[in-house]
């Protein structure tokens, strides 16, 4: 795994996204941040929401990935705008 | 029981036993982190009194605490026993307000949304 298309790729696959926006802020390949809107969400406190992201990127959270800012919202927060 | 269980005992108690706990990397004065450095300042903002845990210095907490929370990054915020969350969540409740509710409160608006 080297970069944001990836991480984007890990998380689209397992989990039901609507929107997925990853960068690698310092372009080293380690530093990431990322928003993902996602239905899954629906009915979960922001912990478990990003506990989901943390599940779909597994041992890369661990071993690749320094740091990810991370974002989550449902489809309804992201088409109110709340961004 | 395993090492890393007994780990995970220990900071459990740590948690029941410290209204604000902060699992962190360094401490308050000397950050090794711009995460957990961001998390102090955030909160000794609100001039409240909290105890940090150095994960650096103690390399089995910084294992067990990922187990413990389920969460794989340091730092971790814990309010009266609760998961607040990570930095972004801590930075996020920070400013829509959240955070001073659950400082002051003592009770993590979280647990209370979900009635």
């Amino acid at each position: 795994m080297s970069g944001a298309e990836d991480i984007k790729e890990l998380i689209e696959q397992s989990l039901e996204t609507s929107h997925v926006e990853v960068a690698d802020t310092t372009g080293g390949g380690d530093h990431f941040q990322a928003l993902v809107v996602s239905s899954a969400f629906e009915g979960k406190n922001r912990v478990q929401q990003h506990q989901l992201v943390y599940q779909a990127l597994g041992d890369n959270m661990r071993e690749r990935i320094h740091a990810l800012a991370l974002k989550t919202l449902t489809p309804g927060q992201w088409q109110e705008g709340t961004r | 029981m395993s090492e890393i269980e007994e780990v995970k005992v220990q900071i459990g108690e740590a948690v029941a036993n410290h209204p604000i706990l902060l699992f962190m990397k360094g401490t308050p004065t000397f950050p090794q982190c711009g995460f957990s450095q961001r998390v102090i300042q955030i909160l000794e903002s609100y001039g409240i009194e909290f105890r940090s845990v150095d994960v650096l210095s103690n390399p089995q907490v910084r294992e067990g605490i990922k187990e413990f929370s389920n969460w794989p990054t340091v730092p971790q915020l814990y309010v009266k026993g609760e998961f607040i969350g990570g930095c972004d969540i801590v930075v996020e409740m920070h400013e829509n307000g959240e955070l001073a509710e659950v400082l002051v409160a003592g009770e993590p608006a979280e647990a209370r949304s979900e009635g």
